[in-house]
C-alpha cells in the first residue's frame, strides 16, 4: 500500500483544475428555448437521462441545424455531484460544432480526457468515472430523439463496464487468453471494475445487466469444459484421464497381445493403472498357462514394448 | 477566507484548555506510569484525576470499569469480539442483535463475526431513523448474547430510547451495549439512571484529543481483552498508558458535561435559529423533530441539489459540513441511515448534515444563513430536476 492510501484522501483532492473550474462555473449550463432554436433555423432537442432518486440526472439541449445536422448550440442542466456537473458541462461543449452522427461517437472516456490538466493524470478519482458515463448516455438519448429511433440503436449491446468501456466479448477473450482467475486480475488487464465498481457484483452503485463475478465464473466453467472436450478429442496418451488410459491399454492388449497368449493356453488380466507425473504403471496378472511360465519375464517385456510403441514410451508393465 | 466548522459530529476542535493541559505530559511529566521510579509515579495523581473525571462524567460507580482504549472503534471491537469469545464460541449463546444504522465500527465488526458463523440480527429503523423498542422486543430471545444499539445517531442526531432498550434487556437477562459516541457532551448520559452494561465513547467527539476513547463496563462483568500484552489497565487492555490522552480526555469530559446546559440552551438556540432560517428556503426538509435530536445537529435535504455539490459550494465559501450522500463517499454507497430512511424521499442523495458545537458563534451562524441560500440558488439554477424560479423564498 502506498502512503497516500494509508492516510486516506479526500476525493476532491483528486479532481483536476478543469473539473473544479467547470464545477465553479459551468459555462454551458442553461436551456435553449424553442423560439431561440427556431431563430437559428435549428431543431430543438431536449433529452433527459437518469433520475434524482438514482443520484444523477442530466438534461441536454441541442439546437441542431436543419439540413446539415450540425449541433449549433448545446446546453445542459444536471442534478449531481461536482464531477457530474463538470462532465456534463464538458460533454455539452464537445458537442458544439459536431454533426449528430459525430456527437454520438463521443464517449465518457473522451469527456474525462478533455477534463484532464495533463494528458496522463486522470481528471477524477476512479469511483467518479461513473459520472462521465451519464454525459455519454444523454448524447445517445438526444441523438435517438433527433433521428426518431430507439436509443438502443447507438448502444453497444454487450457493454459490461461503462466507465472503462469494456464489452462482454472482450472480457471473455482476455480471461481465456491470459487464464485470469480473479476479479483483481480482470481489472488489471482490462480496467473493467476499476472505477465505480458497479459492474463487479450486484448491490453496487447501480444495477447492471452483466457482472464480472458471473462472467468470470461462467468463463472459467467454459474453459473447464473446453479442457474436458480437448482431452476427449486428444489421441495423446499422456494427456488422457486414467479411465481413458485404462481403456486404451485394454484395447491394445486385446488387439495385439491377448491372442498370442491364448494360443499358448494362457491369458492376462489388467488389474490397475497408476498415473505418475512422468510415467504410467500398468499392473497385470498372468492367468492360465502363463502363470508360473518360465518365459513370463520376456512376455512382460514384449507386452511393455508393444504398449510403449502403440501408446506411450513412458509405460511400465509390472506383474503382480 | 472564513473557517466555519459545522461538522462537529465528525470530530471537534480540542478545547484549548485541554490542549494546554496535555502538553506538559509530552515534555515534562512524560514518564511511563509503569516505571518504578519517580518519573512513573509522578504521573499517577494526574491519571487518577483524569479517571475520576471520566467516571463522574457518565455517573459510573467506583467499582465499575472504564477501560481507556485507542478509539471508539477499538471499544466497539472489544465488546463484540469479547462477546463472541466469552458467550458464543463457548456455546452458551448464539446471537448478537444490533441495528441497521450503527457506525461502521459496529456494523463491519458484526459482518466479520457473521463471516465466522455468528448469527447477527440487524433491527430496522422507523421513518425518522430510530429503532422502535417493539422491534427489539420482537427479536430478543434466550439465545441472544448481546444487544448493541447506539445512543444517538451520527448522521441524523436522532436520540434513541436507550432506557427502554435497557429495560427490555434487563427483563430478558441479556447484556446491553450502547455506542454513546454521539451522545456524550450533547445530552446527559447518566448510567445510574440508564443502567446500560457496556458503553463506548470517544474523546475527539467532545473536544478532547483524537486517538483515545473509552469503554465502560458494569461491575461484575468481565470481557476478554482485545489487546494482550503488558497487563496495563488491570490486564483488561494492554498498551502503555496514554498519559496525555487520559488526562486530556478526563478534562474534556468534565468540561463537556459542565457545558451540557449551555449545549442544550445556547447551542440549541443557534441550531434552531439556523434551522428556522434554512426552512424558509423553498422545498427543503429537515429530518426529525427537535426534541428527539441532539441539540447541535440538523440533517437537511435541499430538493434538486445533490449533497456533494452542496458541500462543494459551502466549502468554497469557508463552511465545512457533511453529507451521507453516496456520491461523496469513497465507495459510492449511501450511508446506512440514508439508505434506511432515504428510500422514497430525496434524503439519500441530498442530505446535508450541519453539526454545531459550543464553540460555534452567532456570527458564524449568521454568515451561514446568508451563504447557504446562495449556494442553493446557484446549484438549483444548474439542476435538471428542480423547476427553478429565482425567487428562492417561500
Amino acid at each position: 500500500m502506498a502512503k497516500d492510501d494509508l492516510i486516506g484522501g479526500s476525493i476532491w483532492e483528486e479532481y483536476s483544475q478543469k473539473v473544479s473550474d467547470k464545477m465553479n462555473n459551468p459555462t454551458n449550463r442553461g436551456e435553449i428555448r424553442e423560439e431561440e432554436a427556431e431563430a437559428m433555423g435549428a431543431k430543438l432537442v431536449v433529452a433527459d437521462f437518469g433520475a434524482e432518486s438514482c443520484g444523477d440526472a442530466v438534461r441536454l439541449y441541442w439546437a441542431v441545424e436543419k439540413g446539415t445536422d450540425i449541433i449549433k448550440k448545446s446546453k445542459f442542466k444536471s442534478f449531481g455531484c461536482g464531477t457530474a456537473i463538470a462532465s456534463s458541462d464538458m460533454m455539452a461543449e464537445l458537442c458544439i460544432g459536431k454533426t449528430v452522427d459525430e456527437a454520438v461517437k463521443i464517449t465518457n472516456i473522451d469527456v474525462e480526457h478533455a477534463l484532464r490538466d495533463t494528458p496522463d493524470v486522470p481528471a477524477v478519482p476512479p469511483q467518479k468515472m461513473h459520472c462521465s458515463v451519464m454525459a455519454y448516455d444523454v448524447i445517445k438519448k438526444a441523438a435517438a430523439i433527433y433521428k426518431g429511433v430507439d436509443m438502443e440503436a447507438f448502444e453497444v449491446d454487450d457493454m459490461v463496464c461503462e466507465c472503462a468501456r469494456v464489452t462482454l466479448s472482450t472480457l471473455k477473450e482476455v480471461i481465456k487468453l491470459n487464464d485470469l482467475k480473479t476479479i483483481e486480475e480482470i481489472t488489471d488487464y482490462t480496467k473493467a471494475g476499476g472505477f465505480c465498481k458497479s459492474c463487479i457484483k450486484p448491490g453496487g452503485h447501480e444495477a447492471r445487466k452483466y457482472y464480472l463475478v458471473d462472467i468470470l465464473k461462467d468463463t472459467r466453467a467454459e474453459m473447464e469444459q473446453e479442457k474436458v472436450k480437448e482431452s476427449i478429442a486428444t489421441s495423446d496418451f499422456a494427456s488422457m484421464s486414467s479411465v481413458r488410459k485404462f481403456r486404451e491399454v485394454e484395447k491394445v492388449v486385446d488387439e495385439h497381445i491377448r491372442s498370442f497368449l491364448m494360443a499358448d493356453g494362457g491369458n492376462v488380466d489388467i488389474l490397475d493403472l497408476k498415473d505418475n507425473p512422468s510415467s504410467t504403471d500398468i499392473y497385470v496378472q498372468y492367468l492360465g498357462a502363463c502363470s508360473g511360465c518360465g518365459s513370463s519375464t520376456q512376455t512382460l517385456a514384449a507386452m511393455e514394448n508393444i504398449l510403449r510403441e502403440k501408446l506411450d514410451p513412458s509405460i511400465n508393465v509390472l506383474s503382480v | 477566507m472564513q473557517r466555519i466548522y459545522l461538522d462537529n459530529n465528525a470530530t471537534t476542535m480540542v478545547d484549548p484548555k485541554v490542549a494546554e493541559l496535555m502538553s506538559r505530559f509530552q515534555t515534562q511529566e512524560f514518564g511511563n506510569p509503569n516505571s518504578i521510579h519517580f518519573f512513573g509515579s509522578e504521573t499517577h495523581p494526574f491519571l487518577r484525576t483524569g479517571m475520576n473525571q471520566l467516571y463522574s462524567g457518565i455517573n459510573a460507580s467506583d467499582d465499575d470499569d472504564i477501560i481507556v482504549t485507542g478509539c471508539a472503534t477499538e471499544s466497539n471491537n472489544t465488546v463484540l469480539k469479547a462477546i463472541y469469545f466469552d458467550l458464543i464460541r463457548t456455546g452458551q449463546k448464539k446471537e448478537i442483535i444490533t441495528s441497521q444504522v450503527e457506525h461502521p465500527s459496529v456494523a463491519h465488526t458484526c459482518k466479520f463475526l457473521e463471516s465466522i458463523g455468528v448469527k447477527v440480527t440487524y433491527l430496522p429503523v422507523n421513518s425518522i431513523g430510530i429503532v422502535e423498542p417493539q422491534e427489539l422486543k420482537n427479536h430478543i430471545n434466550d439465545e441472544t448474547a448481546l444487544v448493541s444499539i447506539m445512543w444517538a445517531n451520527n448522521e441524523t442526531g436522532m436520540i434513541f430510547p436507550v432506557k427502554e432498550y435497557v429495560d427490555i434487556c434487563k427483563e430478558r437477562g441479556v447484556l446491553f451495549h450502547t455506542d454513546a459516541v454521539q451522545a456524550i457532551g450533547k445530552i446527559g448520559v447518566d448510567l445510574q439512571n440508564v443502567p446500560v452494561d457496556i458503553l463506548t465513547f470517544s474523546a475527539h467527539k467532545f473536544h478532547g484529543p483524537k486517538g483515545i476513547g473509552g469503554l465502560y463496563i458494569r461491575k461484575g462483568l468481565s470481557l476478554t481483552p482485545l489487546l494482550h500484552g503488558g497487563e496495563q489497565m488491570g490486564g483488561k487492555r494492554s498498551g502503555t498508558l496514554n498519559v496525555a490522552g487520559i488526562v486530556g480526555m478526563g478534562l474534556a469530559m468534565e468540561l463537556a458535561v459542565n457545558a451540557l446546559e449551555y449545549e442544550n440552551s445556547r447551542v440549541k438556540e443557534l441550531r434552531n435559529k439556523l434551522e428556522d432560517a434554512l426552512l424558509t428556503i423553498e422545498d427543503v426538509l429537515v429530518l426529525g423533530d427537535r426534541e428527539h435530536r441532539t441539540p447541535n445537529t440538523i440533517l437537511i435535504s435541499v430538493k434538486g441539489v445533490e449533497g456533494e455539490s452542496m458541500l462543494w459550494d459551502l466549502s468554497k465559501n469557508g463552511i465545512g459540513a457533511s453529507t451521507g450522500s453516496a456520491c461523496a463517499s469513497e465507495e459510492l454507497e449511501a450511508s446506512p441511515i440514508m439508505s434506511a430512511i432515504g428510500a422514497g424521499n430525496e434524503l439519500a442523495h441530498t442530505g446535508i448534515r450541519i453539526s454545531l458545537s459550543r464553540f460555534t458563534t452567532e456570527e458564524e451562524i449568521n454568515y451561514v444563513i446568508e451563504e447557504f441560500p446562495k449556494a442553493v440558488e446557484r446549484l438549483r439554477s444548474i439542476s435538471s430536476t428542480y423547476a427553478y424560479s429565482p425567487s428562492g423564498k417561500k
